[in-house]
């Protein structure tokens, strides 16, 4: 593989790599306020996160990013000239990046809402009766825990979001697959290109593994294993 | 900005053949990863030498890789060889095919789908009680009866929640057949949004039927479970 092409396709995962990354912070803050609504005791807020979930986890990410990619730039458009600015450009980055963030928000809300209920109730009980205020209960009590039981969660919709990543080639992003793609036409080798792409995509998914082993066993910590 | 509903009703025939295409790869990919499914999960759960190693890397490879990359890879990647051009140029039937977009979507998606239930099936059929193989053994079934009698009518019915997942990704991840050129459910919202310019109106009314069919599949089989899970379900007394 000539070293041009080598490059530009490490390239292509960097940008694999940040939008993914950005996109799993918005999708761990959309999970949190998800978690919290559906949790709370106002219905209005609960129906809200239903909804957002359901449609979320219903419509296709390639759907949705092509509506809010082109959508908003409409959109972007419109409200400029309203106000007799020059138009912004809504760039395909942050269509990418809101649309899987907000996509896996979903995914994410509903691993945190399951993690919280799994932490027991004395836990927290506890807590108050060492004095505690409910601020502090949740700060070092109910929000480490309930991280121990969303990891494995997390993890797995990490793995699905890192791989979903490859759609925003469709909307013109240049990341790992749209450089891959390129290199393959000039050089009349796609499959050798393609191959390249699944290598590193596995490269990712495997240390993302490790990754996630090392955070478990550390949220872990003090959890008795069952010895056999 | 106004929604302009006329563009959609406009333009229903071409959602509905998009629609009819997104049904039929679906439904193609789902019946044949099945049938390919099946025995590599059996395999998979019983550590068949050697095989099961096999059906392990299979599964790794399609797991860990976008299924678009996957698709591209049939579709764009196997034109690369010289063999397969000859193959084309002499006009052989069989190689012919993948140059066509719809069994390379069909071929992709049914390969992709065949790991993910392998794993599932895998999954049910270690989950099995160990007191139902016992059972088994104490009657005097040979290994084969075991799996045909016992062991798979259990794990199928324990995987339908599993793969009810696995059939609305599906679904969805169908979508990406929009790249290689078909125009199926979301080809059709390509098609209207790049005739018209109306990118709500276009894509939409695209995500709305996709989450109707989710709609429609979760029921089936809420359905499924009915029939085949009654005896989890909570009696009355």
């Amino acid at each position: 593989m000539p070293t041009a092409y080598a490059q530009s396709i490490l390239e292509g995962a960097a940008l694999t790599l940040a939008l993914a990354a950005l996109a799993a912070l918005i999708a761990v803050a959309a999970g949190l306020l998800t978690a919290a609504a559906r949790l709370w005791a106002i219905a209005p807020l609960r129906w809200a996160a239903i909804v957002y979930t359901t449609v979320m986890r219903g419509i296709p990410d390639l759907v949705l990013m092509l509506l809010v990619f082109y959508g908003g730039q409409m959109l972007a458009n419109a409200v400029a000239s309203r106000f007799d600015q020059d138009p912004i450009e809504f760039s395909a980055f942050w269509a990418g990046t809101l649309t899987i963030g907000f996509i896996f928000g979903a995914y994410f809300g509903e691993t945190f809402r399951g993690a919280f209920l799994a932490v027991p109730r004395g836990q927290m009980e506890a807590g108050a009766a060492f004095g505690m205020s409910p601020a502090r209960v949740f700060r070092r009590i109910l929000f480490p825990q309930m991280l121990r039981y969303a990891l494995p969660g997390l993890g797995n919709n990490w793995l699905v979001l890192l791989k979903s990543t490859a759609i925003v080639s469709m909307i013109g992003l240049a990341d790992l697959v749209w450089m891959a793609d390129q290199a393959g036409r000039a050089t009349r080798q796609p499959f050798v290109y393609y191959l390249v792409v699944c290598a590193l995509y596995m490269i990712l998914t495997a240390a993302s593994g490790l990754l996630l082993r090392r955070l478990e066993r550390r949220y872990g910590a003090g959890v008795a294993h069952a010895q056999f | 900005m106004e929604f302009d509903t006329a563009l959609i009703v406009e333009n229903l025939p071409l959602y509905a053949s998009g629609l009819w295409l997104t049904l039929q790869l679906v439904a193609i990919a789902l019946a044949a990863g099945m049938a390919i499914a099946l025995p590599l999960g059996i395999a998979r759960a019983i550590d068949a030498p050697l095989l099961g190693r096999a059906v392990a890397a299979y599964i790794y490879f399609f797991r860990s890789t976008p299924m678009l990359v996957q698709l591209l890879l049939v579709y764009y990647g196997l034109g690369q060889f010289k063999w397969l051009q000859a193959q084309w140029a002499a006009g052989n039937a069989f190689w012919l095919l993948f140059r066509e977009p719809y069994f390379c979507a069909c071929l992709a998606f049914t390969l992709n789908t065949s790991a993910y239930t392998a794993e599932i099936i895998q999954g049910a059929i270690r989950n099995t009680p160990a007191g139902e193989i016992e059972a088994a053994k104490a009657v005097g079934m040979s290994a084969t009866a075991r799996m045909r009698r016992i062991v798979l009518p259990s794990a199928l019915r324990r995987m339908l929640q599993s793969y009810s997942n696995e059939v609305i990704l599906m679904l969805q991840g169908s979508a990406v057949a929009s790249a290689v050129t078909l125009v199926d459910l979301t080809g059709a919202g390509r098609t209207v949004y790049a005739r018209s310019y109306a990118p709500f109106e276009a894509f939409a009314f695209t995500g709305l039927v996709y989450l109707l069919l989710t709609f429609a599949i979760l029921g089936l089989f809420r359905l499924a479970e009915r029939r085949w899970l009654v005896h989890l379900r909570p009696r009355g007394h």
